[in-house]
């Protein structure tokens, strides 16, 4: 009890502690969608991409910023001009539009991180982030940008479920498939490229995909699922933060493995499930409501 | 161009005019000389027809005709290249809102974590922007989507993703979405296609009684008139660039159908009454509007 009150002693770690809880709601929200409209692929690019664009702005001399949301930008509108959801293309050329975004993404980031002949340091940090470095300026920006990426998907986000899970009967309601389908990517886009600026372009994809994943696993209810997923991030990002100040070990390791091990459990648990429902008879169908 | 049109009989009333909306019962779909081109191809023209309000159509055809672009022509999605077409008195495209769509599908995708309820309730306010607000309206919209499950005998899976459910329960969950706004005019493409002949005989019933005890005017499409022809009122077929309307006794002949296809054709009735089309050319390979965009 008393090394908790030390440890929230530390300015650092409070900074750590409120930034990471702002990364988890804004990464566990915009992932549920990306997770329910199979667009995993393309948030993992988004997180990475955000490497190429920060070594290019140092190289450049301007701030990283720049480079994070400018890349980021440019990345989500190439990715969703070939959006299957709107019917112009397949989902099989979505992947490889998107897989070669991703693979000169990173070699371009390589690439700038070379030219420039600064320090090495700097790749750790922008793959990996500094969670524990975190000032009290950049919480406040990151709050910023979160709350104002949770508002916009907020305000699309009935008609973008119904572009997401019935495209053509929404398309047949006059919703604007094509431009939900951008302005999500948009959202997603700039929400990944201010969280990975502090967590580094890996850390902030594990957060988009394991806690919607588990939260989809174990439940269909939407806004239930949402919940489940946020509250989810939210642990396992305190955990890890906690976790990681006691042992040497970093926090991105600990939140992922944590994130993970959600999943493995979700997902065991309804195979287990799944398994003895068909060798036994039915005995009661789940209720709706 | 040939604007056909069956023997009359208890045929509707011809129409002859183009000019606004007739008080009344004014017809739920009406169109003259319609025509639709893609690029320098006639996929079908002259298409006259008037569909009554609360009768229960049929949109019959081989494949490729152009069946689905029929229906995307009176959701207003498909813009007519000649001609005119009118929904729910109004040009199409105006009167969206009163129109409950069920788009051609293979089926939900199977992964998809999302409950049989909450795809019904996106059809009720799926379009609406922001998040909803517990309370009233969200109360008022729990009972609404309720009813519709319940109206098309799927209260019992609805509580279940849709990625898990079969064929005949998600066509019956995609018919309530449609439903749950309460429309006018339901348009159905191919619902019955990918669904074992039992289920195909209940869906066909289910769409018959909402027809009947709703009064929506129901248009169908469909590549086997049988499941559903105990209970049509009228057919549209299309065929060979054009098309016919009437009812199904006097369009579904030999001597209608050759002079559609413009090739002998033999309409045979088999012992249990089902309807066989026996000698109908195939459309060329080209005429497919599943590709045409």
């Amino acid at each position: 009890m008393n090394s908790l009150r030390e440890l929230f002693g530390y300015p650092f770690m409070v900074n750590a502690l409120q930034a990471g809880t702002i990364v988890a709601v804004v990464s566990a929200s915009m992932g549920w969608f990306m997770v329910l409209r199979r667009q995993t692929f393309a948030g993992h690019t988004l997180s990475i991409v955000g490497f190429p664009g920060a070594a290019g702005a140092i190289l450049l001399g301007i701030s990283p910023a720049f480079g994070y949301f400018g890349f980021c930008a440019v990345a989500a509108l190439l990715i969703g001009a070939a959006d299957p959801r709107a019917g112009t293309t397949t989902y099989r050329q979505e992947s490889a539009l998107i897989g070669t975004v991703q693979a000169m993404a990173l070699a371009s980031g390589f690439l700038f991180v070379s030219l420039y002949h600064g320090n090495l340091n700097g790749l750790t940090g922008l793959l990996f982030g500094s969670f524990l470095g975190i000032t009290r300026g950049q919480v406040l920006t990151l709050l910023a940008v979160g709350a104002g990426a949770l508002v916009g998907l907020a305000i699309i986000a009935r008609p973008l479920l119904f572009a997401s899970v019935d495209p053509e009967v929404a398309a047949a309601a006059g919703l604007p498939v094509r431009a939900l389908s951008l302005g999500f990517l948009l959202l997603l886009a700039v929400a990944v490229a201010e969280t990975a600026q502090i967590t580094g372009a890996l850390l902030v994809f594990a957060l988009l995909v394991l806690p919607p994943a588990t939260a989809q696993t174990i439940t269909g209810r939407p806004a239930f699922g949402l919940g489940l997923s946020v509250t989810l991030a939210m642990v396992v990002t305190w955990a890890g933060l906690v976790a990681a100040y006691y042992t040497p070990y970093p926090t991105g390791a600990f939140i992922t493995t944590f994130s993970f091990a959600a999943y493995a459990l979700a997902r065991g648990t309804r195979w287990l499930a799944e398994r003895s429902r068909s060798t036994r008879p039915v005995i009661a169908s789940e209720v709706p409501g | 161009m040939r604007p056909e049109r069956a023997p009359a009989g208890g045929d509707p009333p011809v129409t002859g005019a183009a000019e606004g909306p007739s008080p009344g019962r004014a017809p739920a779909v009406r169109a003259g000389g319609a025509e639709v081109r893609f690029a320098d191809r006639v996929l079908w023209s002259g298409v006259d027809l008037a569909i009554e309000p609360g009768t229960f159509t049929a949109i019959l055809g081989p494949n490729g005709v152009g069946k689905s672009t029929f229906l995307k022509v009176v959701l207003g999605l498909q813009r007519l290249s000649a001609g005119w077409v009118e929904v729910l008195g109004a040009p199409a495209g105006r009167e969206r809102h009163r129109i409950g769509y069920v788009p051609q599908r293979k089926s939900f995708d199977q992964s998809l974590r999302l409950r049989g309820v909450d795809v019904v309730r996106l059809g009720f306010d799926g379009r609406r922007w922001g998040v909803p607000v517990p309370g009233t309206r969200s109360r008022h919209a729990r009972t609404t989507v309720a009813e519709a499950v319940a109206l098309v005998g799927a209260t019992g899976f609805a509580g279940r993703p849709v990625g898990d459910l079969s064929g005949g329960e998600q066509q019956r969950l995609v018919v309530a979405q449609a439903l749950v706004r309460g429309p006018d005019l339901l348009l159905l493409d191919e619902p019955l296609d990918n669904l074992d002949l039992a289920n195909q005989g209940a869906v066909a019933r289910l769409v018959q009684r909402i027809c009947r005890e709703r009064g929506v005017t129901v248009m169908m499409v469909a590549h086997d008139v049988n499941p559903i022809l105990p209970y049509l009122d009228q057919v549209v077929y299309l065929a060979a660039g054009h098309a016919v309307a009437g009812t199904p006794s006097e369009v579904i002949t030999t001597e209608t159908l050759s002079g559609l296809y413009g090739a002998p054709v033999e309409v045979l009735r088999a012992s249990d009454g089902r309807l066989v089309v026996v000698g109908a050319p195939e459309p060329p390979a080209l005429h497919s509007d599943r590709h045409a965009r």
